[in-house]
């Protein structure tokens, strides 16, 4: 994955005499200041409430969002950080404060968000004792944190959030914690001013890059007959979006994408071929076995991606970019490596390869599409049974949208619909819980792509168990008026499971019936306007009227109970081994 | 094929490092036969002494899930033909068996044991060495009643290292030499994993 250069906005930072006496809590607020932070999402609680008294006195200069639950909180960051590049900041309380993050600081490690977190902690004689609202938050969030730190005396709070904020933000992005204790917060000290950091002699976020590696993955482009190009998240996190178009271009090189990578090349350009992994299209995932140079661009092998590794592109040589060295020949096993940030190594990558172009090569991925157009496609997109079906529902978005649109993703069978076939101009547009398959991310990460990205449509699409899974997060949108819109894909099932349960558990549907309130009755408790629409007649006017409407918007689709998603590669199968039906 | 490895591993002195580096290991089911923290050659650097039994591939990709870690400076991981190792036992036994039934004199020539503290009702021996020449003494005393033993994790010199005085100089700079910016493990890319 790769680097993130985040801008602080200079004029907010602020100038500042030598020594002014602070309290910590005021010292987390000027040091958000000083990196330039506006947004911060959060819940108090008492271990918290000192930040929060202090919080009180900055409302112009910083906007808090009250959740209505952490969880919503750290996936609200998340969202504002994905559509924004900034980093997504989040306040939560001691104990059920900080144990409720938990979920969403997995998702931002295995998705690489940046995102700082500042807990309260009890006071610092009573760590250990089981005192009220206690747990142990820095061991809890070891294993889900790439940097975590806990602070009991104020004067190291400046220290330690500059370090936070350039953990969270360079080399991989990742989630970062501060556990702060309430005397901390309390305490008066002298404030020296903000200093940013950008060294840590142990933390070295960018690789060199090697030269003869970036030759010798030349050579091998250079030489291939059937090259291929797989392409994540590491493009949009090293804002590398331009570099890459420049590298595809020049090598002529078709490119699939990861369901992270998304966005990165418009899912209109003639050389991006489409989806990889379980629920990808049928060309990249076949032809990843007849390539003879696979070439990953920041991702990493994800099991959904490859399927079975041993029947995993074994002909191919393989060139891995990447800014993590620990991702390169943890799954595959790299021909060679290119470590470093794609923003630096495409270039010179991209010099050294030759202009090219792979008609034939090109028209076998166009076969497989035709092919995957006739028995799938068509028929999700342009049904003829009478339920509405998922895909339907999407090519309407993308009608109305072209492809303009941030669409934030829960995770199932419409995460996957949407996927497959939402379309894209730009980067930053696609936000999804990938990697973790977090269900009841959208709404609260709609909410924080809302506030990161002001002036872009944004809209979650959801499946009705997911929904229900965030559901009281309907509450920020009316607190603060906020124009999101909200798109259910009800096929009153957990799709997903019930069609795993259809096709490897013999139909058994063990719990996948799951019932739900009427989310048009629950949208307008909260102020939301909104309608069910279950005929296909209804279907465009319901997508126009919730484009159309101002502010906020809950359209609920009534979807085929049963439909599947294809095509698929089952678990424990080779990614050639794709089923279309 | 699985073999043993010590893995070397200097970070910054960070509370709560101990379990980040351990859940590496326990997060993948790899039991780690012995642990030790200690001080290093350099102030302020501390150094962890880890011993596993895995495949070489295995403990590279550990050694990269390590130097990933923020305030780990550096891994290294070596058999047991590139180290200097030893490991300290003790060992407390009633006085007067020994003194009656073995000669204390022979044991210590022998095992080259030290006498730490000689007691009226016990004695406490020390030695250290090789996990196998602990064991042996551990079985020659077991007849004579063995109250308590203990051995302690092991620590191990590396014997092609200079020392990390000179690799932190450069982990210091901002644009640090390859050395230090380098991943060892991948470094040797092409002897490990020649396709």
């Amino acid at each position: 994955m790769l680097h993130t250069e985040l801008e602080l906005s200079e004029d907010l930072l602020v100038e500042t005499p030598p020594f002014r006496t602070l309290s910590g809590s005021q010292a987390v607020l000027e040091t958000f200041i000083s990196e330039g932070v506006n947004t911060v999402f959060g819940y108090p609680g008492g271990a918290i409430m000192p930040i929060y008294d202090a919080l009180y006195d900055y409302n112009e200069r910083l906007e808090h969002i009250l959740v209505r639950h952490e969880q919503g909180a750290i996936h609200a960051a998340q969202g504002y950080a994905r559509a924004s590049g900034r980093i997504g900041v989040v306040f939560a309380t001691s104990g059920p404060g900080a144990t409720n993050l938990i979920t969403g600081l997995a998702d931002a490690l295995i998705d690489s968000t940046p995102v700082v977190c500042i807990t309260g902690q009890v006071f610092a004689h009573l760590l250990g004792t089981d005192a009220f609202q206690e747990t142990d938050v820095i061991n809890i969030t070891t294993p889900v944190t790439k940097w975590n730190c806990q602070v009991t005396e104020a004067g190291d709070i400046p220290a330690v959030l500059a370090k936070a904020f350039y953990i969270a933000r360079s080399g991989r992005p990742g989630p970062v914690l501060v556990d702060i204790s309430k005397n901390a917060q309390l305490q008066q000290f002298d404030y020296e001013g903000h200093k940013p950091c950008n060294h840590i002699r142990s933390y070295r976020p960018k690789p060199i890059v090697r030269r003869e590696y970036i030759e010798q993955a030349a050579a091998l482009i250079n030489a291939a007959e059937r090259p291929f190009i797989l392409f994540g998240q590491g493009v949009i996190l090293g804002n590398a979006e331009r570099e890459f178009r420049s590298f595809v271009e020049k090598s002529g090189i078709p490119a699939a994408w990861t369901i992270l990578g998304l966005g990165a090349l418009p899912t209109g350009h003639p050389l991006n071929v489409g989806m990889l992994g379980m629920h990808g299209n049928y060309g990249p995932n076949v032809l990843t076995n007849q390539c003879d140079v696979l070439i990953a661009v920041g991702m990493r092998f994800d099991d959904r991606v490859t399927g079975r590794l041993d029947k995993y592109a074994r002909q191919a040589k393989v060139i891995h970019l990447d800014i993590d060295p620990a991702e390169i020949d943890k799954n595959i096993k790299t021909t060679v490596p290119v470590w470093g940030d794609c923003k630096e190594t495409l270039p010179l990558l991209t010099r050294l390869v030759r202009p090219q172009t792979y008609p034939d090569w090109l028209e076998r991925f166009r076969e497989h599409d035709r092919e995957e157009q006739k028995t799938v496609i068509h028929g999700e997109l342009n049904p003829d049974c009478a339920t509405l079906t998922m895909g339907e529902v999407i090519r309407l978005v993308n009608e109305h949208e072209g492809g303009e649109a941030i669409i934030v993703t829960d995770v199932g069978q419409h995460q996957m619909v949407a996927n497959r076939y939402a379309r894209f101009n730009q980067s930053r547009c696609n936000v999804t819980s990938g990697g973790l398959g977090t269900m009841g991310f959208a709404l609260p990460a709609d909410i924080g792509a809302k506030l990161g990205a002001p002036t872009r449509r944004v809209i979650a699409i959801a499946g009705d168990g997911g929904f229900q899974m965030t559901i009281q997060e309907l509450g920020v949108i009316q607190q603060h008026g906020m124009a999101v819109k909200i798109l259910i894909l009800n096929n009153q099932f957990l799709g997903m499971v019930r069609q795993w349960q259809e096709l490897f558990h013999d139909r058994r549907y063990s719990f996948t019936n799951i019932t739900s309130p009427d989310f048009v009755q629950v949208a307008a408790a909260y102020g939301i306007p909104g309608q069910r629409v279950s005929e296909r007649k209804e279907l465009q006017n319901g997508i126009k009227a919730m484009f159309e409407t101002p502010g906020s918007y809950l359209l609920e689709v009534m979807v085929g109970k049963e439909n599947n998603v294809f095509p698929m590669v089952p678990q424990g199968c080779g990614v050639a081994d794709i089923r279309l039906c | 094929m699985k073999n043993e490895y010590t893995i070397t591993v200097y970070t910054e002195n960070q509370v709560g490092l101990l379990n980040r580096i351990a859940i590496i290991f326990s997060r993948r089911k790899i039991n780690i036969e012995s642990l030790n923290t200690s001080p290093s050659e350099v102030p302020g650097i501390h150094r962890f002494t880890i011993v596993i039994n895995e495949t070489e591939e295995v403990v590279r990709k550990l050694a990269r899930q390590m130097e990933k870690q923020v305030d780990v400076l550096r891994a290294f991981c070596n058999t047991a033909d590139e180290i200097v190792w030893q490991e300290m036992a003790l060992y407390k036994v009633p006085t007067d068996e020994i003194a009656e039934k073995v000669k204390v004199e022979r044991l210590l020539r022998a095992f080259g044991a030290r006498a730490v503290v000689i007691r009226r009702d016990y004695t406490v021996f020390e030695t250290s060495g090789h996990r196998e020449e602990t064991d042996r003494l551990v079985q020659e005393l077991e007849p004579y009643g063995l109250i308590e033993f203990v051995r302690s994790a092991r620590v191990a010199i590396i014997n092609a290292s200079d020392g990390f005085h000179e690799l932190l100089q450069e982990f210091e700079q901002r644009e640090p030499g390859e050395e230090a910016a380098e991943n060892e493990f991948l470094d040797q890319h092409e002897e490990v994993f020649a396709m």
